[in-house]
């Protein structure tokens, strides 16, 4: 049983700051998704769990037991590798039992375990092979073998599917979903990708100049992001940010509206005054074409991908707002567009970017 | 499909062989003049260099020479004695210098970098300017052998292995190689459980291969036409190596076709090395899959 903690982890190589003071709390059994933009500090966190890197202060935790000084064979985890990093000299038996045989293993009891992980991933066929024979996902699979074999508390992924086509990368993401249900083990996974994330994810943190943005599960990132830059990231394609003002405020009512917008009326939110300028929030898929107007514009983009149509309009004001209607919705390029959406559904982000 | 065969190629393709035989007689050429000449006796040696029969084995062909030179000089024991200074060096300085260069390359410690630049600025070194002061300091090291604790490293095997144990260049050649190595390989290692020393042995080791070739290449050479060093070091002829047994042939008057027929002698060696390195070096490549 291991569930792992972070307090106050920072990280810097010389005096670049990395990693910026992490706290982060993962529960046995979870599955974690680090998500963010390039060089964020995704793979160096996972790193510091792994042992690779040293933590330059917090304290890290996996179980009940401090781990920042441990070894990192001693810390009970393995680790995928975006580039599988397999022993190329090895053959897939011997890449998958190095750790067992390391670990003085038994003979026998070796390689029970060996071909229990090789049934698990479907590739008894291929033990006999070295690494050079074998095609991306076949790699893959073996390196996620040498991962299983040991029985670890925590599975470290960094990127596993990035160098995987599209059919196949979807293919190994269920397998890792099973893998992950039928183990019940920690997985902490690191990805680009933001479908990868929603999919897999019991709990998804995003991460942002080494900083954590927001931790959640998949929907209350995608329907409560914590900031502009969470409502920005998460969810394709992109939420639409539209400023607006407090027009009008009375004890349990606000009104906002802009040049752009038709006036709404919410339920008063804490921390907001008269006058204050918000962004709102709104999902492409939560935009209709019903007749109602709220916002208006002018086509520029008709996107058909069969099952909907994404377009772009632009406003008045100048702002363009992506909005995902039916499949067979009748709209051509230029016409005029007038879009509803439900004022309860919507985010609002005050003046410093926090969502109010 | 027909390969379409323009004017030129056929051509170009002679060129490129005529060029290629020339550039391979330059450098046969000596070798065969030394082997050829050490059947010869000495008159006809010299007379025959102002021909081509310098080149052939033509005229009064013997082993005379061969037997000449064993009985002016120790050959077997000299050749006995390199084999023993350039092997055991060449494996000690494969395993000391391979691992001094896997903590350049994977290990973090303070002064790396400095201690790194400060080796490989002796490179351009010359033996030469330090062979002195290294013969003056060898001449005080202690040493435990067979008599006990003793000083003075002079008239020894060891005089002439363990200064050359370690060097710059051997360093510097496994850095490189290693550092091009995939970081990840090292980490999964790691996280399989393995110590530093098992990633050395059971990751790096088997997949470097054509480094340790190389640097077992170069070394032996190194070794093996060791002059100055050996000379300064050994006053008796027990632990003189091949080169120093030079020496005998350039007495009072040098004896051309004995001379020839000891070089030829001692290139054997090399060859045999170098043949038997060279298969080990195709097939740990053919064996690993790694490029470049
Ligand atoms: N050894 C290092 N020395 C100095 N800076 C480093 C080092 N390793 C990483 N960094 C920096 O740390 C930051 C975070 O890197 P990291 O690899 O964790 O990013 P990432 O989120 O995994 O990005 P990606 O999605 O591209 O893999 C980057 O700005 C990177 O330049
Ligand atoms: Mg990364």
């Amino acid at each position: 049983m291991a569930g792992l903690s972070l307090t106050n982890i920072h990280k810097s190589y010389g005096k670049v700051d990395v990693i910026k003071g992490v706290d982060l709390t993962i529960e046995h059994g979870e599955f974690v998704v680090f998500v963010g933009p390039s060089g964020c500090g995704k793979s160096t966190l996972l790193r510091m769990i792994a042992g690779l890197e040293d933590i330059t202060e917090g304290e890290l935790k996996i179980g009940d037991r401090v781990v920042n000084q441990v070894q990192p064979r001693d810390r009970g985890v393995a680790m995928v590798f975006q580039s599988y990093a397999l022993y190329p000299h090895m053959t897939v038996y011997d890449n998958v039992g190095f750790g067992l045989l390391l670990a003085k293993t038994p003979k026998p009891e070796r390689d029970a375990k060996i071909m229990e992980a090789a049934r698990i991933l479907q590739m008894e066929h291929l033990l006999d092979r070295k690494p050079a024979q074998l095609s991306g996902g076949q790699r893959q699979r073996v390196a996620i073998g040498r991962a299983i074999v040991r029985k670890p508390d925590v599975f470290l992924f960094d990127e596993p599917l990035s160098n995987l086509d599209a059919s196949l990368r979807l293919d190994m993401r269920s397998e890792i979903s099973k893998l992950h249900n039928s183990l019940g083990a920690t997985m902490i996974y690191v990805t680009h990708d933001q479908v990868e994330a929603m999919t897999l994810a019991d709990k998804i943190v995003v991460l942002n100049g080494g900083v954590v943005q927001q931790v959640g599960s998949p929907l209350e990132l995608y329907h409560k992001p914590a900031n502009l830059f969470v409502a920005g990231f998460i969810g394709s394609p992109k939420m639409n940010l539209l400023p607006v003002k407090v027009t009008d405020l009375s004890a349990d009512t606000m009104t906002l509206a802009s040049e752009a917008l038709e006036p709404i009326t919410l339920p008063r939110r804490d921390g907001i005054g008269q006058g204050d300028s918000l962004t709102l929030g709104v999902r492409p898929h939560q935009l209709l074409k019903d007749g109602t107007k709220r916002i208006a514009g002018k086509v520029d983009l008709v996107e058909r991908l069969g099952n909907e149509t994404i377009i772009s309009a632009i406003l008045p004001s100048g702002e363009t707002v992506l909005a995902a209607l039916a499949g067979d919705v009748a709209i051509a390029l230029n016409d005029d567009i007038a879009l509803n959406f439900d004022p309860d559904e919507i985010c609002l982000f005050n003046a410093e970017g926090n969502a109010v | 499909m027909s390969a379409v065969i323009s004017p030129n190629t056929g051509v170009n393709t002679a060129l490129r062989y005529l060029l290629l035989v020339v550039f391979a007689l330059i450098f046969v050429f000596p070798i065969l003049f030394m082997v050829v000449s050490s059947f010869k006796p000495a008159q006809q040696l010299l007379r025959d260099t102002a021909s081509i029969a310098a080149f052939l084995p033509v005229g009064d062909l013997s082993f005379d020479n061969y037997a000449a030179a064993f009985r002016r000089a120790p050959v077997a024991l000299f050749i006995f004695n390199s084999v023993v200074i350039t092997v055991v060096t060449v494996a000690g300085a494969l395993f000391i210098c391979s691992m001094a260069a896997f903590s350049f390359a994977f290990l973090e410690f303070k002064g790396k970098e400095v201690v790194l630049a400060v080796l490989i600025a002796t490179l351009i070194v010359p033996f030469e300017t330090i062979a002195i002061p290294m013969l003056m300091l060898v001449n005080n090291l202690p040493w435990i052998g067979a008599g006990g604790l003793q000083f003075g490293w002079l008239n020894t095997y060891h005089v002439q292995i363990v200064p050359f144990l370690a060097d710059a260049l051997t360093i510097f050649l496994f850095v490189q190689y290693f550092r091009d190595l995939p970081r990840e390989l090292i980490e999964a290692a790691r996280l399989d459980g393995a110590t530093w020393f098992q990633v050395y042995t059971r990751v790096i080791v088997p997949i470097s291969g054509p480094v340790f070739a190389t640097a077992a290449i170069l070394k032996f050479l190194a070794m093996y036409n060791q002059y100055l060093w050996p000379l300064l070091v050994t006053q008796s002829e027990q632990y003189r190596p091949v080169m120093v047994g030079l020496q005998y042939f350039f007495q009072l008057n040098i004896a051309w076709g004995e001379v020839m027929a000891y070089l030829s002698i001692i290139t054997l060696p090399v060859l045999i090395f170098y043949l038997v390195l060279q298969r080990a070096f195709i097939s740990s490549i053919a064996s690993t899959g790694i490029k470049g």
